[in-house]
């Protein structure tokens, strides 16, 4: 069947079997390889994306026939002419990540909860990212660079740090 | 694993799915918010030939609240119901309290209550919550659109009375007065994981603080979710005292009919269920004003 998915502002026309799974569809159709599968059933959240905008999905349990006509968000698209976007800033001060893997789900999750809740406590972030799993770090600084994102997101336009 | 192959339609009307899934019987499944059927495509434990996608049936994503009744349509996502403007109402605590713990903040971004209903799963959170709340499904078959009490509708593990061909519009939760309060107590291994064990209590009183009216349902306890029917009829009529959420216990204990599994023994979550239903309904009366 045809899909007609827009990726980061990208129209990508494609024909796929009804069964592929949307992130396989970004991996290998659009070659957006930052997308990662983890556990492939929905527990882990490595393979989060935004979908229109404002909501979290588990790529690895979504067809990408459902994302037909939709817009969707991954980890390439995050960063604008070349400026990484607050959230993968926070990440990279705060050394939110060690191997990595988890970490396009973690952004593609805060990017959501904060769209939600812009100015979330740390229960709050705490809560919102229990849906991924990171084996490395300890969560204790993903925490605190989804904080710092939502103090860079708040800070009135033109403000720099 | 990848899904065995299969057809995928996407109707954009209800017509045009009910149509459908009449056409293809039992080799179609409807496709919602997928976060079971997916997984269980994936692991081959479910192969429909047909899927037919209603997430394109957007009448069917309201929550519409009258005076009567609250109705959550069959693709209103969970992440809906948690953020809904009426959710921190007291007579609402049971759901708001579910809708906090259903599997992981992301898949319930995606996830339904009324696919949860549907997938009857016996440690699934939305059929507990129906029974306390003695919810309705509203299902729409060959003779037309019928609404089904939930005790009637959860038949036995994965199988619900929706026969092939039909389809689940929404469901039906009756609006309580504000002297309502529930509580749900999930004990899980990890986020996202079914419930070990699982209590749903509901309770209104009258106005000289005696129980009018007590939902108390257990989930993981049983080929799919039970009413502790003794509980209610115990607590119906009272008032809140410790003697009471002992003897409710005890019978939740007895209701109790769990499988071991690695999340614990028979022992193991018979003993949650009664001391899940005593921490719920101490929290729904402490909700209400009332220490017990």
């Amino acid at each position: 069947m045809r899909v007609h998915v827009t990726v980061n502002g990208v129209a990508y026309k494609r024909d796929v079997e009804p069964r592929t799974l949307l992130a396989y569809f970004l991996r290998e159709e659009c070659r957006l390889t930052g997308t990662h599968v983890g556990c492939d059933t929905s527990s882990c959240g490595c393979c989060v994306v935004v979908m229109d905008g404002t909501r979290a999905v588990k790529s690895c349990s979504m067809f990408a026939a459902q994302a037909d006509g939709h817009e969707i968000l991954t980890v390439e698209g995050l960063a604008e002419a070349g400026k990484l976007h607050p959230l993968q800033q926070g990440f990279w001060d705060q050394h939110g990540l060690q191997c990595g893997y988890c970490t396009p789900g973690m952004l593609l999750t805060s990017y959501a909860l904060l769209k939600h809740q812009p100015n979330p406590s740390e229960a709050d972030i705490r809560e919102g990212l229990s849906g991924n799993l990171c084996r490395c770090t300890g969560y204790q600084n993903i925490v605190k660079a989804v904080q710092q994102a939502a103090a860079t997101l708040g800070q009135p336009a033109g403000a720099t740090k | 694993m990848i899904p065995a192959a299969f057809d995928y339609v996407r109707p954009h009307t209800t017509d045009e799915a009910f149509a459908q899934l009449q056409r293809h019987g039992a080799e179609a499944r409807v496709l919602a918010g997928g976060q079971s059927l997916i997984p269980a495509m994936r692991f081959r434990l479910a192969r429909p030939a047909v899927l037919v996608d209603i997430n394109a049936l957007s009448d069917l994503g309201e929550l519409r609240m009258t005076d009567r009744v609250l109705t959550v349509g069959a693709i209103a996502r969970d992440s809906d119901v948690e953020r809904a403007p009426w959710i921190g109402e007291r007579r609402w605590s049971l759901i708001h309290d579910a809708s906090r713990v259903v599997a992981d903040p992301v898949v319930r971004q995606m996830g339904t209550v009324v696919g949860s209903l549907c997938h009857n799963d016996p440690a699934g959170d939305w059929t507990a919550v129906a029974l306390a709340s003695r919810a309705t499904v509203v299902v729409r078959g060959t003779a037309g659109t019928r609404r089904v009490p939930i005790d009637d509708f959860l038949v036995d593990s994965f199988a619900t009375a929706i026969a092939d061909g039909e389809m689940a519009l929404g469901a039906e939760f009756p609006v309580s007065d504000d002297r309502t309060a529930g509580s749900y107590q999930k004990v899980e291994r990890k986020v996202g994981d079914f419930a070990t064990a699982a209590a749903a209590v509901l309770v209104s009183l009258n106005a000289d603080g005696t129980i009018r009216s007590a939902g108390v349902a257990l989930s993981a306890a049983g080929a799919c979710a039970v009413r502790v029917d003794k509980a209610e009829q115990l607590l119906a009529g009272q008032k809140p005292s410790t003697e009471l959420i002992r003897a409710a216990s005890d019978a939740a204990w007895h209701r109790s009919a769990p499988q071991a599994d690695l999340r614990g023994s028979v022992e193991f979550k018979k003993h949650l269920a009664g001391v899940l239903v005593a921490r719920g309904l101490r929290q729904a009366f402490s909700r209400l004003g009332v220490q017990a």
